[in-house]
């Protein structure tokens, strides 16, 4: 084999895209007529949409040396934020813009709290999931808000002969691309990764850990804005109980992609393909009409197998 | 009667011998103190007593009887039992557990807390502390000396200890606990306990033990009784050789003041440390141990606070910021290689390349083709033996990651070189190429302030040399005038 194979072979996606593919194909094997169709393929991508935006977040994050359990609270309060600022008349843009900066801030406020306070992350933002979601629940009146959509539904429509793939998946891929090059190829990137590998070592390299920290939950959360922004779309209500669970499902999707919570290990285009893993997953088992618990039997025992390979895969670079 | 006997140690760790012949003997009773330099081969020879090493080659006798500790636990039952210089405990765990730790007595599936309280009672008793400790407190709540006595506690706590070897206990001590930690050792012995103590500090030795073997580059060179050797004797014998060809010395033109500290004060240490380091020289800290060196080079570099005190960079103050000195061309050089220093997960190309992610590509954008030609650079011109720049760090021996970590300082183009016993641990190759590079930097207008146990290295690197001795830090003085001797006489005083 050439040595610039053998090389790409070595990329940490290369085995969750192995793997996807696989399942891929097994899906496909077993329910030829309907799991194979176009349309089926341009709805796990747009199902997938919201959980991998909030990923790359989640990415950042994880690889850094943190964690953020808030996401999912962050991504309803953000779809109540952009339902009431239509409902006042605001335009589709000042509605983003609001919601966006909400994430940051949410985002900010968790940094806040893990640099300034010391109180480690996953603590830190289990108060964040907590007090965010309140604050969805109160800002809504406990009810789903209904709001004019103000074009933000076309973001994610599928409309069949014009449109196919909708805008809010080339936003992902997009989302995607920047948090590959941030991460990889931008100071601030390589700063994240030598945090999350060693702090004591980035410290005494002159690496500012606490704005490197800051930095990176602001940007999480303002992925977690988009997301909830995409989420408005795709429900076109602002709903305050929405995306529970969602963090974990974040957190799935960077581990199955070669990402490791103690840091210092992981990579965007990994996280996009453990998400579209996880999509894949549960769209295959709806198909061969599956009850739900078989999928989440099934997804458990992927997270397992792929930290299990990810394991063997780092035992022979070393 | 003999308890202790060793026969002809030896080790090798790689290519570097650790120990090449070490023999001893002590009878019951005896405090027998074991003396050398760092890198002399004590600590090698505590891991093969206490089963965490096998030697290579030698016999130990334990009462007469083969001994042959394949893992600690054998040791431990057999009677041999270690406390080492930097304790291990759990401290959210109790006194009580601390010292049953792994070996808890249970009653049907249950832990026994009476068994165990009375295993715990019984040791500290053995100690003469039985009623100063409260075994239910965190062991978090204890002074170090306190802690200490714990995990000497949980040595005596076998069914009968014969061996009891103490491994520099006195470093985090004050005074006064030294003294109290001095009385238990006599009482152990008056026992016929055995004790190994091992230590620096001569005047202590002098104080507590009754024999004492000198161990020098991985042998016994003397042995003897401490009543009849002086304190000159026993330093002549520790400093020993003399190994000028390693250390090379071009011609050094001292120029202006790099980096000037003042009346700096940390939180434990240094307190009201003076220095001047000129471009194109080479100072040298000596000191003992737990002397308060590594906490000087980390309150000048910002890593640890200030409490008082200024440092100044050409002349110009500094904030106590490891961001602020690193941006004024300063960089630190941490002992602690594997925790600190490097990121061991990271490949070498990004250790590399951590500080100075500078030498950014077009764009601003931090490229993987310009981190590993820099690598690719490096590895050639300091010789670090790897396969390629992708390799990550931990693969590395101790002596190309430390060559890693010093290239993360050379791509960073520092002026100053903060060196925190940068030859710790490695091989003699290593060794001599570090020399050189220091040499090669120094004669290129490079400050360099270097902390280091090994003296032979000092004399023979630096231009000064100041010695520091709980805290305080002496007058750097030419290192012409000085010998190991004279050093070794003043850092123990």
């Amino acid at each position: 084999m050439s040595l610039a194979l053998m090389n790409w072979l070595k990329k940490p996606w290369v085995g969750p895209l192995v793997a996807l593919l696989g399942v891929y194909a097994l899906f496909s094997a077993l329910t030829p007529d309907t799991f194979l169709r176009t349309l089926n393929l341009v709805t796990m991508l747009r199902q997938t949409v919201v959980v991998a935006i909030a990923a790359i977040g989640a990415a950042l994050i994880i690889i850094h040396g943190g964690i953020d359990l808030s996401v999912g609270s962050s991504v309803a309060l953000t779809t109540v934020v952009v339902a009431k600022c239509l409902q006042a008349g605001m335009g589709p843009i000042p509605a983003l813009v609001a919601a966006l900066a909400l994430g940051a801030l949410a985002g900010l406020v968790n940094g806040a709290l893990v640099v300034g306070l010391r109180i480690t992350p996953f603590i830190a933002t289990l108060g964040t999931m907590s007090a965010l979601r309140g604050i969805a629940k109160g800002l809504a009146d406990e009810q789903k808000i209904d709001a004019p959509a103000a074009g933000l539904d076309a973001w994610m429509a599928v409309i069949p002969g014009e449109r196919l793939v909708p805008y809010g998946v080339w936003l992902a891929l997009a989302a995607g691309v920047v948090g590959a090059v941030l991460l990889g190829y931008t100071r601030l990137g390589r700063h994240a990764v030598a945090v999350g590998s060693n702090e004591l070592t980035a410290r005494l390299c002159g690496v500012p850990v606490t704005r490197v920290r800051l930095t990176i939950y602001a940007l999480g959360g303002l992925l977690a804005g988009l997301a909830g922004v995409l989420e408005f779309s795709t429900l076109t209500v602002g709903d305050p109980t929405d995306s529970v669970g969602l963090e974990l499902e974040t957190i799935a999707a960077v581990v199955i992609g070669g990402g490791s919570l103690a840091g210092g290990q992981g990579s965007v285009a990994g996280t996009l393909i453990g998400a579209l893993l996880l999509t894949v997953i549960k769209a295959g088992c709806t198909h061969l009409g599956m009850p739900n618990w078989i999928q989440e039997i099934l997804t458990g025992g992927i997270i397992v197998i792929a930290m299990t390979l990810d394991r063997l895969r780092q035992a022979a670079r070393d | 009667m003999i308890r202790l006997e060793l026969q002809r140690l030896a080790k090798a760790f790689g290519a570097a011998q650790a120990l090449s012949d070490v023999s001893l003997s002590a009878s019951p009773g005896a405090v027998h103190a074991v003396l050398g330099e760092n890198g002399a081969g004590k600590s090698t020879l505590m891991k093969i007593l206490s089963g965490a090493e096998q030697p290579d080659a030698g016999e130990l006798r334990l009462d007469g009887a083969a001994f042959r500790p394949t893992n600690p636990e054998v040791a431990r039952r057999a009677g041999v039992a270690i406390v080492y210089q930097e304790p291990l405990f759990c401290a959210d765990l109790t006194v009580r557990e601390n010292i049953l730790l792994g070996r808890e007595p249970t009653r049907r599936g249950l832990l026994d807390r009476r068994a165990s309280a009375q295993i715990a009672e019984r040791a500290l008793a053995l100690l003469g502390q039985a009623s100063s400790f409260d075994l239910s407190t965190p062991l978090r709540q204890l002074s170090p000396a306190d802690r200490q006595l714990v995990s000497i506690a949980r040595a005596l706590s076998n069914a009968t200890c014969r061996v009891l070897i103490l491994d520099e206990p006195t470093s985090a001590l004050t005074a006064a606990d030294t003294q109290r930690l001095f009385g238990i050792v006599r009482r152990l012995a008056a026992d016929g306990v055995t004790v190994l103590y091992i230590s620096h500090f001569l005047e202590e030795v002098e104080q507590i033990a009754s024999q004492y073997t000198v161990l020098r580059d991985g042998r016994s060179v003397a042995t003897g009784l401490v009543a009849q050797t002086t304190r000159s004797e026993l330093v002549s014998l520790m400093a020993g050789r003399t190994v000028t060809e390693l250390f090379p010395r071009s011609a050094r033109a001292r120029g202006d003041v790099a980096l000037e500290i003042r009346e700096l004060s940390g939180k434990r240490s240094p307190t009201r440390a003076s220095l001047t380091l000129h471009r194109g020289e080479v100072v040298g800290i000596a000191g003992l141990v737990g002397s308060g060196r590594t906490e000087l080079l980390r309150a000048i570099y910002g890593l640890d606070a200030r409490r008082s005190g200024a440092v100044l960079i050409d002349g110009q103050s500094v904030a106590a910021a490891p961001v602020a000195l690193s941006r004024r061309k300063v960089g630190l050089l941490s002992e602690d290689r594997k925790g600190e220093g490097l990121a061991e997960s990271l490949s070498i190309a990004e250790n590399i390349s951590l500080s100075g992610v500078a030498s950014l590509g077009p764009y601003g954008l931090a490229l993987p083709s310009h981190r590993r030609s820099a690598a690719a650079r490096w590895i050639e011109k300091l010789n670090i033996r790897c396969r390629g720049p992708e390799q990550r760090a931990r693969a590395l021996s101790g002596g190309n990651q430390q060559k890693v970590a010093l290239a993360r300082l050379l791509e960073q183009d520092v002026d100053v070189l903060l060196l925190d016993e940068p030859t710790r641990g490695i091989d003699v190759g290593s060794r001599a190429d570090i020399y050189r590079l220091i040499d090669e930097l120094a004669a290129r207008g490079k400050a360099v302030l270097m902390v280091s146990s090994y003296l032979p290295e000092l004399v023979g690197i630096c231009d000064r040399i100041a010695v520091m001795v709980r805290g305080r830090l002496g007058p750097a003085r030419p290192a012409r005038e000085l010998s190991e001797h004279a050093l070794l006489l003043e850092a123990s005083g």
